[in-house]
């Protein structure tokens, strides 16, 4: 029984059933539109990719942002030279954020621990003020990288395919508009990557190379006198988990094309740290639950505002009503960032396996799963 | 006489002003146990780092079967076949028994590098019986899903043997195996070291037990403020004055 | 010759308060073991107490405007210019430099506060969850920042008669037309007061050398049965006290937002990697060296001949020291080289 809920194509079948169906069963928590749903795929994307570096190894990167920067200019390049189709872009944003990362994984990872970290914080630094300044023929600096009606499109003209109508055309994906079905075939694409994206991820975790990752991560000292060169692996790791975030980041653009320079930002990569760590460090779903939830919780917490509390808090006498509207007031709305930053407190300090070890707890209280104490080591 | 399998010659190790190791010189034969014995802080530990690639000596040099160690990374003194087991269990704490005897398993079969994403554990029997078997021999099978960061010192000690062994080594390199062990687990260390394909191994260890380092060694060096002052058999090594007077006289008056 | 001079002067005050905040991460690191990402939310955090206290200064009535006599028109004057006068018009105008007697007990009692709570439980944690929490709380800080000041920067004027500029040239023999604003230079003396009180405090005092002997190495003193506990405290407090004065001292040079701290971190941490984790004298060095360099390489000619290089020099030249030497440029040798 056990073994046929650990089989791969099992894993795969609940996940993507799970996946496909959240217009279903996100709709009653007020979570099923396009736009919410497609945030939470993109950014389980990016967040599955990151913990095959940070989740696996150990290494902390705080510029796993720029590539999803990369990603996302290389995807709005090949929709302006190239093609209307997302296809290519979001190949291409995959491979180019690939190479960006094999160079800055390269120098970064001759260091390790907190020089790793301030290594990949410099090199996303670099590049988010180049994107603003010197590159602002690439990027567009601040006003961001847009589509436009009259961009050449060379391969698109070349097949002889034309718009049909006046203006900035839409994104497709081989002649299925992005946008059609109220915008939901945008989520299934978007939802149809995160599952080869985490059956990739999947693999990884149960092959040898995922296991050498995580004997890494336990003792990377062991691991070069038990014989193994370790740089490769952790290079392998780095450049598999930027080319995720450049496709997370071309997904974004292939639903909107735009890119900015914000998103490179070193708080943006601060958040998928933090989507990792809330979810479950080194767990298959957790950052995928991790993203969905910090994506579900900003959605519903900035939309907040004074009169909606006032509401939400009526059952109760007006004094405490007030006092508590005035207490909760700060955390929502523009203060949602608030909410986001004492709850990534609370998980380091209280739940540093996240949410995923706080269902193992809730489970083993209640006697389900793996009995621990009884096999627990016998103590000398 | 057998082939010298590990030369090491005039090697020297200084940290800041102090001598480690001053011109040290000491072979190793095929199929023996030797045993490198010395008071605290003589350079034991200092010698075998110098062998696997954790220190660089500051001249000298340490051949293996032929080839020449000093310079060569880690990892790849490893595969050459040279493996040391050390004092302080290094272990991975985080990971099941079963994987941290599956980890230095790859590594024999994969070598220093070998990307295999896509392949699966489930698919590796070869190395999951090896690594089962392994654990079977050294009495931890009923551990083999528990993290080895929970296990008892002396069952981690055990991993450790099992996971140089698992590697078949040429030359094991074992630093103080049975340090802290209870009188009864040091005996069983020294059957298990005694027996079957371990028993034939090429071995240095380094030890302080006296009782350990007789019930093992082909042949004894002593090492005495970085300097070897005697080299020969258990007996020779018993009746040397220079030895008694450096390092048994003191042990005995410990114990 | 005056471009140099200028260039120089230029990232001395931006190189100043990158020395203050290095030197109390290095402080927090070296000594405590802990990477505090929350560290740049303290000098903001000063910053906000300058613009507390003027604004406590300056809480004023409306009152009729005399000199407006076309219409009535009211302005605003603080009751401290009421009840005493010109005084209390010198007081108002002095809020800045004054605030730092408002300073020191609020920053010591954050450091405090913060120590006690949090950084105590997280010196046994890994740097990575050391940092992880303390970005937390950055964000927390910034956030209650942003709540109760909004999110634009609020000017802080420094006092009237320092407002103006310095014939630095004159002083120094060269161009007329070399003049630099008073304030800067006062804040490059004033960073420099500071850093000679901290080494001063660590060279010649008790407590000072039990700071010191443990940044060299920790688990012996830790081994000699003194009460680490609350020397840690009080280092934490000291280094939140550096941050904090610094950043008052600095709202008047650039007007404290919510987010100021979070973009001085990011440049502070550098600042400390390249001096070298752990060496005090490396922070202060590197501080001004970088400023001095960013200043450099902001100068036109220079921007000519290799666009964009004042945006990243300083990560540029982090790379370069981590690569080639990294222990940084006065580390130690084998001191957190890892």
């Amino acid at each position: 029984m056990k073994n046929l809920f650990k089989s791969n194509a099992v894993i795969m079948l609940v996940f993507s059933a799970v996946v496909l169906t959240a217009p279903i069963w996100l709709d009653p928590i007020g979570a099923n539109y396009p736009d919410l749903l497609q945030k939470f795929a993109i950014f389980g994307l990016f967040a599955i990719g990151y913990n095959i570096l940070f989740g696996l190894t150990g290494y902390l990167s705080f510029g796993h942002a720029a590539f999803l920067g990369v990603g996302s200019y290389t995807a709005v390049w090949c929709l302006k030279l190239f093609t209307m189709n997302v296809f290519l872009g979001v190949i291409l944003a995959t491979i180019i954020s690939g190479i960006f990362a094999l160079a800055i994984g390269f120098i970064s990872l001759r260091r390790s621990g907190i020089y790793f970290s301030i290594l990949t914080l410099a090199f996303a630094q670099m590049a988010y003020s180049l994107a603003y300044s010197v590159l602002t023929p690439i990027t567009n600096g601040e006003t961001g990288l847009q589509i436009a009606a009259d961009d050449p499109r060379y391969l698109d003209s070349m097949l002889g395919i034309t718009q049909q109508s006046e203006g900035i055309p839409s994104t497709h994906f081989f002649g299925f508009d992005i946008k059609s079905m109220d915008g939901y075939f945008g989520f299934y694409f978007a939802a149809v990557v995160l599952i080869i994206g985490f059956y990739i991820s999947l693999k990884i975790f149960r092959s040898p190379f995922g296991l050498k990752l995580r004997a890494i991560k336990s003792n990377q000292t062991r691991m070069t006198y038990t014989g193994f060169n370790t740089k490769p692996y952790l290079l392998a790791a780095f450049v598999i988990s930027g080319m995720y975030a450049g496709l997370a980041g071309s997904i974004m653009v292939a639903i909107d094309p735009l890119a900015g320079a914000e998103r490179m930002q070193w708080t943006a990569s601060g958040e998928v740290v933090l989507m990792t760590i809330l979810g479950g460090v080194g767990t298959l779903i957790g950052p995928l639950v991790g993203a969905a939830v910090i994506k579900y919780l900003e959605n519903i917490f900035s939309a907040l505002n004074n009169s909606e509390l006032t509401n939400i808090f009526s059952w109760l006498p007006e004094a405490i009503q007030t006092a508590t509207v005035y207490i909760v007031e700060p955390f929502v709305g523009k203060g949602w960032h608030l909410t986001l930053g004492s709850a990534f407190m609370l998980v380091v300090i209280f739940l540093p396996g996240g949410i995923m070890e706080g269902f193992d707890r809730v489970k083993n209280l209640f006697g389900f799963g793996k009995k621990k104490s009884s096999s627990e080591g016998e103590a000398k | 006489m057998n082939k010298t399998m590990l030369e090491i010659k005039g090697v020297n190790k200084t940290f800041g002003g102090l001598h480690a190791l001053s011109d040290v010189n000491l072979q190793i034969v095929e199929g023996e146990t030797h045993a490198i014995i010395g008071p605290n802080g003589a350079g034991k530990s200092t010698l075998l780092n110098c062998c696997i690639g954790k220190l660089i000596p500051d001249n000298g040099s340490v051949t293996f079967n032929g080839r020449n160690m000093i310079g060569m990374p880690p990892h790849e003194i490893n595969h050459a076949g040279m493996v040391r087991v050390f004092q302080t269990p290094e272990i991975f704490p985080d990971l099941s028994l079963m994987d941290n005897l599956m980890i230095p398993a790859l590594a024999s079969r994969d070598g220093t590098i070998k990307f295999n994403p896509f392949k699966s554990m489930g698919k590796e029997k070869n190395i999951r019986d090896e690594a089962m078997q392994s654990l079977a021999d050294f009495g931890l099978e009923k551990f083999h899903d528990q993290h080895a960061g929970s296990i008892s010192r002396g069952d981690k000690r055990r991993l450790e043997l099992a996971m140089g062994l698992i590697q078949h080594p040429t030359l094991l390199l074992l630093d103080e195996p049975t340090a802290g062990m209870a009188r009864h687990d040091t005996n069983a260390t020294i059957d298990l070291l005694k027996s079957g394909k371990m028993g034939e191994m090429t071995k240095v260890i380094i030890e302080h037990d006296m009782h350990v380092v007789f019930s093992l060694a082909d042949r004894i060096s002593v090492l005495a403020r970085g300097h070897i002052i005697a080299t020969g058999t258990p007996e020779e090594i018993k009746d040397d004055p220079k030895v008694k007077e450096a390092y048994l006289g003191e042990e005995q008056e410990d114990e | 010759m005056d471009a140099i001079l200028i260039q120089i002067l230029n990232g001395l005050d931006k190189g100043a308060a990158y020395a203050l905040i290095a030197l109390g991460l290095t402080l927090a690191f070296g000594t405590l073991g802990i990477v505090n990402f929350a560290h740049g939310a303290l000098f903001m955090l000063g910053a906000f107490c300058a613009v507390v206290f003027s604004k406590i200064l300056t809480i004023s009535v409306k009152i009729k405007d005399e000199s407006v006599t076309l219409f009535d028109a009211y302005k605003e004057q603080p009751y401290l210019e009421i009840w005493f006068g010109d005084f209390g018009a010198a007081i108002v105008d002095w809020a800045v430099p004054l605030s730092l007697l408002f300073v020191i007990p609020v920053m010591i009692l954050i450091g405090i506060v913060m120590e006690r709570g949090l950084i105590k439980h997280f010196y046994k944690r890994t740097h990575a969850e050391q940092i992880l929490v303390t970005f937390g709380l950055a964000i927390v800080i910034q956030e209650i920042i942003k709540h109760f000041f909004g999110a634009n920067p609020i000017p802080t004027p420094a006092p009237d008669i320092v407002s103006g500029s310095a014939a630095v040239g004159a002083f120094f023999g060269l161009s007329d037309n070399l003049v630099y604003p008073w304030w800067r230079l006062i804040y490059i003396i004033f960073s420099a007061i500071i850093i000679f009180a901290v080494f001063a405090f660590l060279k010649f005092t008790t407590f000072g050398m039990v700071v010191r002997a443990g940044m060299a190495d920790r688990e012996t003193v830790g081994l000699l049965g003194i009460n680490i506990q609350k020397r840690f405290t009080i280092v934490f407090a000291i280094a939140a006290l550096v941050a904090g004065l610094a950043g008052a001292m600095y709202a008047p040079i650039l007007p404290p937002d919510y987010y100021m701290g979070m973009d001085f971190l990011v440049l502070s941490f550098v600042v400390v990697v390249v001096g070298g984790m752990g060496s005090l004298g490396g922070a202060v060095f590197a501080g001004f060296l970088l400023g001095i360099l960013q200043s450099f390489a902001s100068m036109n000619e220079i921007k000519s001949i290799i666009p964009g290089i004042d945006q990243i020099i300083i990560y540029l030249v982090a790379i370069v020291v981590l690569l080639v030497r990294p222990r940084g440029l006065l580390g130690r040798e084998g001191v957190f080289e890892d």
